[in-house]
Parts: structure tokens; C-alpha cells; sequence
């Protein structure tokens, strides 16, 4: 084995971490749904459609919105999200 | 054989390093013959065991003395005293030699002075390696072994780490030659990359530099550009996942453009030229291996274009009849410096015929009004990539960057009528709120930048369209380049 045939490795040699997702919920009922507007047009009729069904089933509602949809949610935003809901539904377009 | 761990030391009296191929080393033989009588000589000989015939010679096959010593010419002569280095001397100079060895009559034959060769332990094809045998190792990545039976180009392209392209294997030695580019640390944090969000060191991107093709030389380039496109204004997240076909475009100004050897005139936006082509593919080789950043995952693009393999070029600051846009944008004029713009391929603005500036102006206005939609205003900004034909149109009639620009954002104004959904039989436009504006401007103010690029044929102009811009999407980011 000579020196060229050995190389660096070109990625960030990151190890990463696997999280398990949380137990769907039986029922939406008394859980508080987040819902997290994008920012992308036409996003918030999606969401307002959803909002009065997920209220239909007993749910509470709290609006979110990220500043601009090209960029990733402030860290901010997304701890409000992580202690005030149990639930999140982030709305996408396109 | 020399022992590396043996070579720091050298012998007491006086040491000369010759080799056979350097003439000079041939003509002082007699002058080493007179030196072993005279005094405590050690010949040490790099290429050829056999040379010089007498005094015999230790063979510094492997270099290590040479490389330990830093000879950079042969002959060097140097007076060791208890182990240590006093003086030298290299080249033939009779003067010197009589000085550092302290012997007198030396090469009363020669003529007094005669310079020497270079040295094998600094030839351009062996330093990088000896580098890596002699020196401590100061890179931190993980070293991987390609097996023997594998293709170290095929087993790139089969762990993902290519954009499509062959890359340069990233050995220890072109990385550590790569980082003689800049004056800062392998372990130096250069930025944090999207969207892994992972702290990329100088040395990850040095390999990024090797692997895309690039010189030493552009890696200070490589590395402000990755410090650019990693910046909360520029938004390389954004630009990535978006489904626009947008990417990076790097455009370079400044002498250091030329000494780089970065091509500003034809074909500038096209292949052919080392610098333009590699330093942006760099910057998308640290995003797609550092940041994670690949097609099909983050990267969304519904088509994406050429241009993201890398998009790199020099605005032509000595001929530019108005300036840079790296001034344009507060750098001062002289200093090397990126523009980067979250931008798309390139469209052509063909205008034949104008010859008088209001009639350019007008064509120019009228292609840019179409970028992305003829409809759709302020939200994108666009680099006008002017051709030194067109570009004399205006010089010509003594139109500066203010008043080319002023001049064609004139005819950039519509109605809010013709803008407006559902006008002119089309459903896409902006909200119907702004029927009644007289006029809207196509771009936000700045939002149209120039520059100036390309060879003498041609009377055209190149549109880069830009992605959503300012504080919903990106702003282009221009920065001094760091060495």
C-alpha cells in the first residue's frame, strides 16, 4: 500500500444521532396541535382547512409561523413549538 | 539508507551536499578532494552513490538528510560545530567556501563563483512527499485505504462523494500541498455548512480544493467563498433546498484574478479555464460532503441547471469602462474580492444593432423584464454580465455604472394593471392590491447589479437570474479574499 493509494476522508465524519420517533397518539382529543405556517403563499388556506378539522376532533390549535420559508425555523420558534404542543403539523407548498 | 531519526544531527567539521546531474557539484570535485585533506569533510550525495569518486560519499538516497536540513541548492556547504549548524554557503563561491570552511587555495582553477542547482529534496514532483515521510502529520481526517483491487476514482463516485464529475483523489500529500494556499491552520473553522449545520475546517475544505481540480493558489479563493456562501444574509440552506434550478455563482474581481490565471474574457461563463471551473465546484463539493447538501434530499431543485456543478468567473476590472461590482458593493478598488449571488444559468441579450445608448438601454430592459416572468417584480435581483461591445455603446456616449443602470431601470417601470393576476391572459402576477399602481419598478433597488466580462466579438450581454431575494431569501455577499 504506498501513500497515494490512501486518502482523506472528504466528509464531515459526523456521527449522528438516531432520536425514536414518539408513539402516534391514540387521539387528537385535549392534545394541543401545533400548526407551523411556512411562509409560502397559499400555505395558510391549507392550514385553516386543517385547523377547523383537527378542532372538529377536540383538539387545540396554536398557529406558528417561520419569518421566511427559505430559511430553517428559528431556534426560538421551535423550542415554543417543542413546550407548548404535543402535536406539530408543518404546512409545505409547492 | 539514512535513518530519518538519525539525520537531525549532523557531523562535526564540514558537511557538502552535491548531486551528480548539477554541473557545478561536478566542478568543485577537486575542490572537495583539497577539503577532505585539509580538514574533517562529509560529502553527502543525492542522486548517484558513485559521485563524487573521492571523498567518498554517504548516499542520501531517501533524502532525509537533505530534507532535515533544508538544502535547497547543491553544492551547500556547512560548518558544523558540536552537532550544530554555524554557517553555509551554497553555490560555488570561492570566497564563501574559503570563509565557512576556514581552508584557503580553494579552486584556484574555477572560476570565483558559479551558481548551483536545485536541490531533489525540494523538486517540485518529491517535496510533497518527503513532506509527508519526514514531517508530523498535522491533518485530522480519517485515513481511508483503498483496497488493491479497487478504483480509487470509481470508489469516489461509489460512496456519493461526487457531483457527477471525477474528483481528485484527496491524497495526504496534494491536500498538505493544497494548504500551502493559505497562511491559516488545517484545524481553523472556516464556517458552519448547511443545512448539516457542520463546522468545516481549512483542511476539509483544502480536500474539497484537491478533489474539485483546483492549485494551491486558488484556495484562498475557495476558502472566502465557502465563508460567503455559509453567512445568515446569503442563505446557502435556502438555496439548496429550494425547487428554483439556482445556485452559487461566484464572480471574482481583482489582480489576483489574473495571477490565478481566472479567465474574464471569452468564454468566461464557459469551460476551458482551471480556476473559473474548479474554485466553484469546490464550494459544492463542501456543501454536498460537509454540509450534506445532495440532489434528491435537501436539494429539491425541480431542474436545476449546469451551473451548479460550479459557477465561477473574473469580471475584467482593467478594461471595465464603469468599475467593478466588487466596488459596486463597497470593496476598495484593487483588492481581490467575491460576489456571491444565489443565481441561475445564463440568459444572452442580443442586440445587434443598437448603437446609440437610450436604444441599448431599452433592449437590455426588455430582456430583463421577462426574467423568471414578465409579471413578476422585486422579488428576484439579476446580474447583468455586460459584453465589452455593448459595454462601448454606453462608454462611447459617456453613460457610467450609475447611468447605464438608472437608464435601463427607466424602462423597467409597468403599470400595476399589466402586472396583476389574471392580466393579459395569464393567472400568474403579483395580488391584485396593486391594480392601481402607476408604476412598479422590475427590481429592488440594487437589486440589478453589473459587471463586465467577456472578449471583443460579439455585441451581447448575459442575464444571470437571480432566486428570491433580501430577507425572504438571499442577498449577495461580497468579501475581501483572506489569504
Amino acid at each position: 500500500m504506498t501513500a497515494s493509494r490512501t486518502i482523506l476522508d472528504p466528509t464531515s465524519e459526523r456521527t449522528v444521532a438516531e432520536r425514536r420517533r414518539l408513539d402516534r397518539p391514540a387521539s387528537l382529543s385535549g392534545l394541543t396541535v401545533g400548526l407551523l405556517d411556512i411562509s409560502k403563499p397559499r400555505g395558510d388556506v391549507f392550514l385553516d382547512r386543517l385547523e377547523e378539522r383537527l378542532v372538529g376532533v377536540g383538539a387545540d390549535v396554536k398557529r406558528y409561523k417561520k419569518p421566511t420559508f427559505t430559511k430553517p425555523a428559528p431556534v426560538d420558534l421551535r423550542h415554543e413549538i417543542s413546550v407548548e404542543c404535543q402535536v406539530v403539523i408543518e404546512a409545505l407548498a409547492d | 539508507m539514512s535513518d530519518p531519526t538519525r539525520t537531525a544531527r549532523l557531523p562535526d567539521g564540514i558537511v557538502v551536499v552535491v548531486k551528480e546531474e548539477c554541473a557545478t557539484c561536478h566542478s568543485v570535485s577537486s575542490v572537495l578532494r583539497q577539503l577532505d585533506d585539509a580538514t574533517t569533510l562529509t560529502v553527502y550525495t543525492q542522486d548517484d552513490a558513485r559521485f563524487p569518486e573521492s571523498p567518498t560519499p554517504i548516499h542520501d538516497a531517501d533524502l532525509a538528510v537533505s530534507w532535515h536540513h533544508r538544502i535547497e541548492t547543491v553544492p551547500t556547504v556547512i560548518r558544523v560545530v558540536d552537532g550544530v549548524e554555524v554557517e553555509r554557503t551554497v553555490g560555488w563561491h570561492r570566497d564563501e567556501w574559503v570563509r565557512v570552511t576556514g581552508v584557503d587555495g580553494l579552486g584556484l582553477d574555477l572560476p570565483a563563483m558559479r551558481p548551483g542547482c536545485g536541490s531533489m529534496s525540494v523538486d517540485p514532483d518529491l517535496v510533497d512527499e518527503l513532506n509527508l515521510r519526514f514531517g508530523a502529520s498535522v491533518l485530522a481526517s480519517r485515513r481511508i485505504d483503498v483496497a488493491d483491487a479497487e478504483d480509487e476514482m470509481e470508489m469516489m463516485f461509489t460512496r456519493g462523494w461526487t457531483d457527477g464529475l471525477p474528483v481528485v483523489p484527496p491524497t495526504e500529500a496534494r491536500v498538505m500541498r493544497m494548504l500551502t494556499g493559505t497562511t491559516r491552520g488545517p484545524s481553523d473553522i472556516v464556517a458552519t455548512v448547511p443545512p448539516d449545520l457542520v463546522e468545516v475546517t481549512v483542511e476539509k475544505v483544502a480536500v474539497a480544493a484537491v478533489m474539485a481540480g483546483c492549485l494551491p493558489e486558488y484556495l484562498a479563493w475557495v476558502l472566502t467563498a465557502v465563508e460567503a456562501a455559509c453567512t445568515h444574509e446569503f442563505n446557502m440552506h435556502g438555496l439548496l433546498a429550494t425547487t428554483m434550478p439556482v445556485g452559487p455563482v461566484i464572480v471574482c474581481s481583482g489582480p489576483g484574478t489574473r495571477a490565478i490565471g481566472m479567465n474574464s474574457g471569452g468564454n468566461a461563463l464557459g469551460q476551458g479555464n482551471r480556476a473559473n471551473s474548479t474554485i466553484g465546484r469546490a464550494l459544492q463539493l463542501v456543501v454536498r460532503n460537509i454540509g450534506g447538501g445532495r440532489p434528491g434530499e435537501v436539494d429539491r431543485a425541480t431542474h436545476g441547471s449546469p451551473g451548479k456543478i460550479g459557477f465561477c468567473f473574473a469580471e475584467n476590472d482593467v478594461d471595465s469602462p464603469y468599475g467593478t461590482l466588487a466596488v459596486e458593493h463597497g470593496i476598495e478598488p484593487g483588492v481581490d474580492a467575491i460576489t456571491l449571488f444565489a443565481g441561475e444559468g445564463t440568459r444572452c441579450v442580443v442586440d445587434q444593432l443598437s448603437r446609440e445608448p437610450g436604444s441599448l438601454a431599452r433592449s437590455m430592459a426588455a430582456s430583463l423584464q421577462a426574467m423568471h416572468h414578465p409579471k413578476l417584480i422585486m422579488a428576484f435581483d439579476a446580474i447583468l454580465v455586460m459584453g465589452p461591445e455593448h459595454a462601448r455603446v454606453f462608454a462611447d456616449a459617456g453613460w457610467g455604472r450609475e447611468r447605464i443602470l438608472a437608464g435601463i431601470a427607466e424602462h423597467l417601470n409597468r403599470p400595476g394593471s399589466e402586472l396583476v393576476r389574471g392580466a393579459d391572459g395569464m393567472a400568474e402576477g403579483i395580488p391584485a392590491a396593486f391594480a392601481d399602481a402607476p408604476s412598479l419598478p422590475k427590481f429592488r433597488p440594487g437589486g440589478l447589479m453589473l459587471t463586465f466580462a467577456g472578449n471583443g466579438t460579439g455585441l451581447f450581454s448575459e442575464i444571470i437570474g437571480g432566486w428570491a431575494n433580501g430577507d425572504v431569501g438571499s442577498k449577495p455577499v461580497t468579501r475581501a479574499v483572506t489569504y
